[in-house]
């Protein structure tokens, strides 16, 4: 029988079917960060357990980390939580990227540049935006706290099996349209919930041209559809990807062109059925612009603030409360709204392409007088590779902080924080209210239109901008 | 070998309490400020902390879990796509900790597709916290909202053995629910599921015998 990319990497993980829904899935890779962790390993100690495959969990700690310096963390609570990541991966024998460590940064970033995230694996970690491995053909989902501890006891997870949905991204992207512009159009589409109980596989013309970097945006973002995976499946640039450079925990020599020869056989089959499709045509896409509070309420940057009862899939009080919350009137064109941060990071945009093309817009320029612009790069690799390539003058001379890596303001865990009334151009994943800080509002970007964002001090076609 | 891990569910009386928004994310379930805990509990006053409280740290009269005909409501009814966003089992956590047993949100349909009640991962961890989560329609889940807003208190009973629930308005009206059946029994008897796994130990090591981890390829 014909099967999808998922169907592959699914059946080749079953260890027993438990129930009618249920197997037990094995799990090749576990991914751990200091926020979800410790009730699971304090649930571990109770129960007098200990981890199956030490080898398997690999631990960093990203969330509450400062990016203003190294060392200091004035945070007594953050302290604790960070010290006690450490402690637990002492005592289970679990490697860990502290904040000393070269190769420390954001799970989902670390992932990929180590060569943890590889084709055909399942990946899980207490985190929702675990998605973002899938962009390699991989099955990697999110998971609580009580999963964590299972899979840390028995590397396994008694799963039901999702359904399936293929998205095909149909001819070339624009010039400054980018791969975070066709994942926001997606979510817009479909809603927030539109994936919800599906694995999305993307696939067409537009994703086969894309970089790996710009893959894991799109597989990052699954999740703010509701689908808790999004996969891509592995071609060239994947194993040119795995090939190129320094991954210590890639296979090499031989035992990488039997990996690939295997890979090779990953993709959906042609006549594979899937539950549901839907085609976007990228040569149509314009950049996108969140401007309510959640990723699905999105539009293009030529459009306008919507009148609240005509947006469909949603109550006319929900819009209404979006609105107020946002500070916005309905009719406003987007490019008139006024921004006073800037945030150019995190694990859906602080890739080293993402600053590559950020500083690419940013050279020459500098930030409007108002605007505070954070450069947070997504892990230590890619700020020492973004300050040999100089990357960093760029955004300073500009007038942008240039940070240490870490989660930073997507999610402000860490003194990275909207002020109430604040308003953000962020290259990040989640609008919700708070979000950034009590009372702080997102627009989520691509990082081109936030740099855009940033020298304007309002939102602009980038497509016109010169 | 069973180890009671989380408590049995059955039967379950209480106080409804409606949050008429869809889409809750679990950003607003539990802001941030509280994941830097170590521990399990303590999460109850932290549960929708931001439209709670306001910036002047005093409770908003405006928001509606703050009224007083919701105090010690244990079961609360939302609208669609509830937990929704990070995968922070603290949601959940706090949800139960601040005292409610049950969730209830509708399924809606968009487009000829069925949008679900709740969002994966939290039904998820609900299931394995005991936080039990019950999917009815809209016009179900409508329904119940205006008895809720035309009293002033109302009580529910829920039977997960029976799958209904029944709302004490005069005359009082019941509804059937459908649930997972691995779920009903998991919430039933309370077992501890990494117990259970421990019993296909033989199955386990018999998969990691013949699967590489390394690049996933079975070894001939």
């Amino acid at each position: 029988m014909a099967e999808t990319l998922f169907d592959k990497v699914w059946n080749k993980h079953v260890v027993k079917n438990i129930s009618d829904d249920y197997v037990l899935l094995y799990i090749d890779r576990h991914l751990i960060h200091e926020v979800t962790s410790p009730q699971a390993f304090e649930g571990l100690r109770l129960a007098q357990r200990t981890v199956r495959k030490p080898e398997l969990t690999f631990a960093t700690m990203d969330h509450n980390v400062p990016t203003d310096e190294r060392n200091v963390i004035r945070d007594p609570i953050s302290k604790i939580q960070i010290d006690t990541l450490e402690k637990n991966c002492q005592d289970f024998g679990i490697t860990l990227y502290d904040l000393n460590s070269e190769q420390q940064g954001i799970v989902h970033i670390i992932g990929p540049e180590l060569g943890i995230t590889l084709p055909g694996l399942t990946i899980v970690c207490g985190d929702s935006h675990t998605s973002t491995h899938g962009a390699f053909g991989s099955l990697a989902f999110g998971i609580g706290t009580s999963e964590v501890e299972h899979v840390l006891a028995t590397q396994t997870l008694p799963q039901q099996k999702s359904k399936t949905f293929r998205v095909e991204f149909t001819g070339h992207l624009k010039p400054k349209t980018t791969s975070k512009d066709m994942i926001l159009k997606l979510i817009g589409t479909i809603g927030t919930a539109g994936g919800t109980g599906y694995v999305l596989e993307y696939c067409g013309e537009t994703v086969s041209a894309l970089s790996m970097e710009a893959r894991m945006t799109i597989c990052n973002m699954s999740i703010e559809a509701g689908a808790r995976a999004g996969m891509i499946a592995p071609d060239e640039a994947t194993f040119d990807y795995i090939a190129c450079s320094d991954r210590p925990f890639a296979p090499n020599g031989e035992a990488l062109d039997q990996a690939i020869e295997y890979w090779k056989t990953l993709p959906s089959d042609e006549d594979a059925e899937f539950d549901q499709t839907i085609t976007i045509d990228a040569s149509e896409l314009v950049p996108q612009i969140t401007w309510g509070t959640n990723p699905g309420m999105v539009t293009d940057v030529t459009g306008q603030v919507p009148d609240p009862s005509s947006v469909p899939g949603y109550s006319r009080t929900d819009i209404e409360k979006a609105l107020d919350y946002m500070g916005l009137t309905p009719g406003t064109p987007i490019t008139d709204i006024k921004v006073d941060t800037v945030f150019i990071g995190s694990c859906t945009n602080g890739r080293i392409e993402d600053l590559r093309q950020a500083a690419n817009f940013m050279k020459g320029r500098a930030i409007a007088p108002h605007v505070n612009v954070l450069v947070v790069p997504g892990s230590q690799h890619v700020r020492k590779q973004a300050e040999e390539e100089g990357l960093d003058k760029i955004f300073k001379e500009a007038g942008a902080e240039w940070r240490f890596a870490g989660c930073s303001m997507c999610l402000g865990m860490n003194p990275d924080q909207l002020q109430p009334g604040q308003r953000s151009a962020s290259t990040s994943n989640r609008n919700f209210e708070g979000r950034q800080g009590k009372g702080g509002r997102t627009h989520l970007v691509s990082p081109e239109m936030a740099v855009a964002a940033a020298v304007e001090g309002h939102f602009v076609d980038i497509r016109n901008w010169t | 070998m069973d180890i009671d891990i989380i408590e049995a569910f059955n039967i379950h009386k209480g106080l409804i309490a409606t949050l008429d928004r869809a889409n809750v994310d679990t950003d607003q379930i539990i802001p941030k400020q509280f994941l830097k805990s170590i521990k399990k509990t303590g999460f109850g006053q932290g549960l929708f902390f931001d439209w709670r409280y306001g910036l002047d740290g005093k409770p908003d009269p405006s928001f509606e879990l703050n009224h007083e005909k919701f105090k010690g409501a244990s079961v609360l009814i939302v609208r669609n796509n509830f937990g929704c966003g990070s995968s922070r089992e603290h949601a959940v956590w706090a949800v139960q900790q601040d005292g409610y047993k049950v969730v209830i949100a509708p399924w809606v349909e968009r487009n000829g597709t069925r949008i679900p009640g709740f969002a994966d991962i939290f039904q998820n961890n609900a299931a394995k916290n005991g936080l039990l989560t019950i999917e009815l329609s809209e016009s179900e889940v409508g329904e119940i909202f205006q008895h809720i807003e035309r009293s002033e208190g109302l009580e529910i009973t829920v039977n997960l053995e029976t799958q209904s629930l029944l709302v004490h308005t005069n005359p009082e009206i019941s509804f059937h629910f459908d649930i997972d059946p691995s779920v009903k029994e998991h919430l039933i008897r309370g077992l501890d599921q990494i117990a259970l796994a421990f019993e296909h130990e033989n199955a386990i090591r018999d998969f990691e015998f013949s699967h590489n981890v390394q690049i996933s390829i079975q070894q001939s």
